[in-house]
């Protein structure tokens, strides 16, 4: 027979998940969502306002609206490629949050920063296949979104 | 003869002794408070190797090594090394410790394996199944960062939550001889899970199994924490250990006064950008084969628990929704 300190207790037998849940998010501290939205303000504005300066600036180089917004984000994503490869943009983009990730530079960060990170895998299984593993499902989604879209508007007649 | 205390509990009746321990560490943790405790520091992450599990499988060889050194011995004088790490199949340990030719038992117990390692050698050693044994582990932010998370480059936002993984590694030779520190008891952990799903909340999903390990071991030797000058948890972060000390206090054991977490310890939380604190299995095993045994072995801490803690996650549970099962294992370091 054993005697009860050889079955032992167990400490945390009452609470329950819910409980400890509460417990939990208690001790944790907030995200700082006031500055967090701030940030994203200004600096997803204040690329949002070069990429219009870029638009005029190509418009007024004899571009077409058209044609001056695919050169736009031709350059945004460049820029991205180039402070993601030196290793500025994730700095840039903890404090900017979601301003930096909405925009196209968000996208462009998140196909070049797996390509770099998994150069040591190879050029097919590294390099190539992980390239799409954050931006894969934005891919996916997005073009099944769009095809939806085109049937719907094919249908009714509204193209 | 080891002695089963109670129900979780054995009891070293022979002490083993630690004979020999080193830490190896990352430039962020030597640019913390710790620095002057370590054994070895890299300025560069990558340690001149082509990928980051290279760059941890080196920490290993190092820690071994050195500790191998302090101790007088050689890889030949051990009988078996117990090591782990947190990448896939334990990779770093196999190829960090590949060339040391000495009889391997690989071990996964997340951030807890610093714990889990030491205790087995020190059973084995008690036993007399080993002369000497050795404990390994480590982890590295970036080759963590990849596996578990998103490239190092992507530019997201950390929430106040997450925790640093250490770019660290920590080794231990358990023997007979020598003056100590010694290992009085070890108290293996039971899986405690309370639902926390939040794998960027790791000190949460952890505490509850910490506060159950203290308990057990209190419970099992009938003392209090007042009787130890430290009860130093893994890796629980700033919001495990407010969750692990509020736990044991509404059980009516207060550790505030003698706990400290060494997740707290490795970086300044404020200076360094590491949110919650530091993580990851080299970071409870830096932090104890630097200033914790460092302080043993000189007598300004006498009474030691030390309890790693793991979360036992992985990229596919993750992924399916499920919830961080946590384990923390205890070891009892007396110095004399």
């Amino acid at each position: 027979m054993l005697t009860q300190s050889q079955k032992g207790m167990n400490l945390l037998k009452k609470m329950t998940k819910e409980e400890y849940s509460k417990m939990a998010e208690k001790a944790s501290p907030p995200s700082p969502i006031l500055k967090n939205c701030l940030m994203a303000f200004l600096v997803g504005g204040a690329i949002c306002t070069f990429g219009q300066f870029l638009v005029n600036w190509f418009q007024s180089s004899g571009l077409d609206l058209k044609e001056a917004r695919g050169a736009e984000s031709t350059v945004l994503i460049a820029l991205t490629a180039i402070f993601t490869a030196l290793k500025i943009y994730d700095n840039l983009a903890k404090h900017a949050g979601a301003g930096t990730l909405v925009p196209i530079t968000g996208f462009a960060n998140s196909m070049v920063s797996p390509a770099m990170e998994f150069k040591p895998e190879g050029y097919v299984m590294g390099i190539g296949a992980k390239m799409f593993v954050i931006a894969g499902p934005v891919l996916v989604y997005g073009i099944c979104t769009s095809v939806i879209y085109g049937i719907i508007i094919y249908l009714f007649g509204w193209y | 003869m080891a002695q089963r205390i109670g129900r979780y509990t054995l009891q070293m009746t022979n002490r083993p002794t630690i004979e020999g321990f080193a830490s190896v560490v990352g430039k962020k943790e030597m640019q913390g408070p710790l620095s002057s405790f370590f054994d070895l520091s890299f300025e560069d992450t990558t340690l001149g190797e082509s990928s980051w599990e290279k760059a941890e499988s080196r920490l290993q060889t190092e820690a071994v090594n050195l500790a191998l050194r302090k101790a007088g011995v050689t890889a030949q004088d051990i009988d078996y090394i117990f090591a782990g790490d947190l990448l896939n199949q334990c990779l770093s340990s196999t190829f960090g410790l590949r060339s040391l030719d000495i009889p391997f038992l690989g071990q996964f117990g997340a951030c807890s394996t610093m714990a889990q390692t030491l205790a087995l050698a020190s059973i084995v050693v008690e036993s007399g199944a080993a002369r000497k044994a050795a404990a390994v582990t480590s982890s590295h932010f970036c080759s963590a960062e990849r596996q578990f998370r998103l490239p190092l480059e992507y530019g997201g936002q950390r929430t106040p939550t997450a925790q640093w993984t250490a770019t660290a590694s920590g080794s231990v030779i358990v023997g007979t001889s020598g003056k100590g520190p010694f290992v009085a008891d070890v108290t293996v952990g039971r899986i405690v899970d309370l639902g926390i799903k939040d794998a960027a909340n790791m000190g949460a999903a952890m505490a509850p199994a910490a506060a159950q390990t203290i308990s057990d071991f209190l419970q099992d030797t009938g003392t209090m924490p007042k009787d130890y000058d430290l009860i130093l948890t893994g890796d629980l972060g700033l919001i495990g250990t407010k969750l692990v000390r509020q736990i044991l206090a509404d059980n009516n054991l207060d550790i505030t006064d003698v706990h400290n977490d060494c997740g707290m310890m490795l970086y300044d939380r404020e200076k360094q950008d590491v949110h919650a604190g530091g993580s990851g299995c080299g970071c409870s095993a830096s932090v104890l084969c630097s200033v914790i045994l460092n302080r043993l072995q000189s007598r300004e801490l006498n009474n030691v628990l030390f309890i790693a803690t793991g979360a036992l996650t992985s990229t596919t549970s993750q992924q399916q929704g499920e919830s961080v099962p946590g384990v923390a294992h205890l070891v009892h370091l007396t110095s004399t």
